[in-house]
């Protein structure tokens, strides 16, 4: 049971995200910029990186569902369950995993980054923008990781549901698509459909 | 010195916005939405929360920003302030703010840590749905920026009061409109 009443049919961020529209807004906007803007950085990579850090936070919905939403960039699903658990064992060049561990240290708190860890992501040719961004990427899931578990989200029923959010994610991104959330309240009518 | 090239004149979150804008401005609307409209949680409340968590996460820039701005919504002085952080349960607010407290503090060190327990103390002192969701999105919110501003190595001014200056200017002007340069 979560902490105050949200939708049933809507697990995780998704009911948080109904509940209070307005603070969804700017929300959304964030991470759209951030996970599907312009960027030197591919669009898996960035879902690895938030994948990383709610892994590390032990977030169970956001990693599931963007563990999801990371393998519909790679055809092999065993690098990012890598990621996971050993960034340097991890079939990616160097630059990404100099960035990835900058994520890891910026999800145990903002003065882990160390210039080392720095150094060695320019070393390998992260920009200042990529740093930034991965920085940044990091710091927002600490965010959704804190929303979701501070107030007890439910999971969803149905393990397919992370597969299904992770391609509406490949594909609409993180705007707000009011049909989506109407399949949803359909699909909770319908039981049987 | 940051972590990346920033305009060194600009200290804390100030470079970064200016850095990116295209992400400080739904940082600024997040910012306004959550800590400055309609709310039964004041906006000194709110800025208070937020001081909170920032000092809980070592952010001097952050704490010290909002501590400022909490400071002029509730013309207090700086030992008031002092006294949230360092300990809130003596110090003059309310019990369900202190309660709410509780509740934001758990956020800090990780989601999971919020307890049912924590919730209902809450409740049984007054705090609403809403609140509790506002604390702990506010909580979670400062996560974030604390995580950015530290995390890209900015650099604060030392002086408390840089920061007591601004927080009238800060509070009046809001943050939705907000210039990093000025």
């Amino acid at each position: 049971m979560s902490y105050i009443p949200l939708e049933e049919h809507l697990p995780g961020i998704t009911g948080l995200l109904e509940y209070s529209r307005e603070t969804a807004e700017p929300i959304r906007e964030l991470t759209q910029i951030l996970m599907r803007g312009p960027s030197t950085l591919s669009e898996g990579e960035r879902e690895l990186i938030a994948t990383v850090v709610s892994s590390g936070n032990g977030c169970v919905f956001c990693t599931t569902a963007h563990t999801a939403a990371t393998n519909t960039y790679y055809d092999d699903p065993s690098l990012c369950e890598m990621a996971k658990k050993d960034i340097d064992s991890t079939p990616l060049d160097e630059k990404m995993k100099a960035l990835l561990h900058v994520a890891r240290l910026t999800g145990m708190g903002g003065k882990q980054v160390s210039t080392e860890a720095i150094d060695r992501a320019k070393k390998h040719g992260a920009t200042d923008l990529e740093i930034h961004d991965t920085v940044l990427i990091a710091a927002l899931f600490c965010l959704y990781n804190r929303y979701v578990d501070g107030l007890a989200t439910h999971l969803p029923k149905d393990a397919s549901y992370y597969q299904e959010l992770a391609d509406r994610l490949n594909k609409n991104g993180y705007v707000r698509i009011p049909e989506a959330y109407e399949q949803l309240k359909q699909k909770k009518t319908k039981p049987n459909s | 010195m940051a972590h990346i090239k920033i305009d060194e004149n600009l200290p804390g979150i100030r470079g970064l916005m200016h850095f990116r804008p295209e992400t400080a401005q739904p940082m600024n609307d997040l910012a306004e939405v959550l800590l400055r409209s309609e709310n039964s949680l004041s906006r000194g409340e709110r800025e208070l929360i937020a001081t909170y968590v920032s000092s809980l996460n070592d952010c001097f820039f952050c704490q010290h920003a909002h501590g400022g701005i909490a400071q002029h919504y509730l013309q207090c002085d700086v030992a008031f302030i002092d006294q949230v952080k360092d300990d809130y349960r003596n110090s003059g607010i309310s019990d369900k703010l202190k309660a709410l407290l509780v509740i934001a503090g758990s956020v800090q060190k990780g989601g999971k840590h919020v307890t049912q327990e924590q919730v209902d103390q809450a409740r049984k002192l007054g705090a609403t749905d809403r609140e509790i969701h506002d604390t702990v999105l506010i909580s979670a919110i400062f996560c974030m920026f604390n995580r950015y501003v530290d995390g890209l190595g900015t650099s604060a001014p030392s002086d408390r009061n840089f920061y007591i200056n601004r927080g009238k200017q800060r509070a009046e002007e809001g943050y939705a409109h907000y210039d990093p340069k000025n």
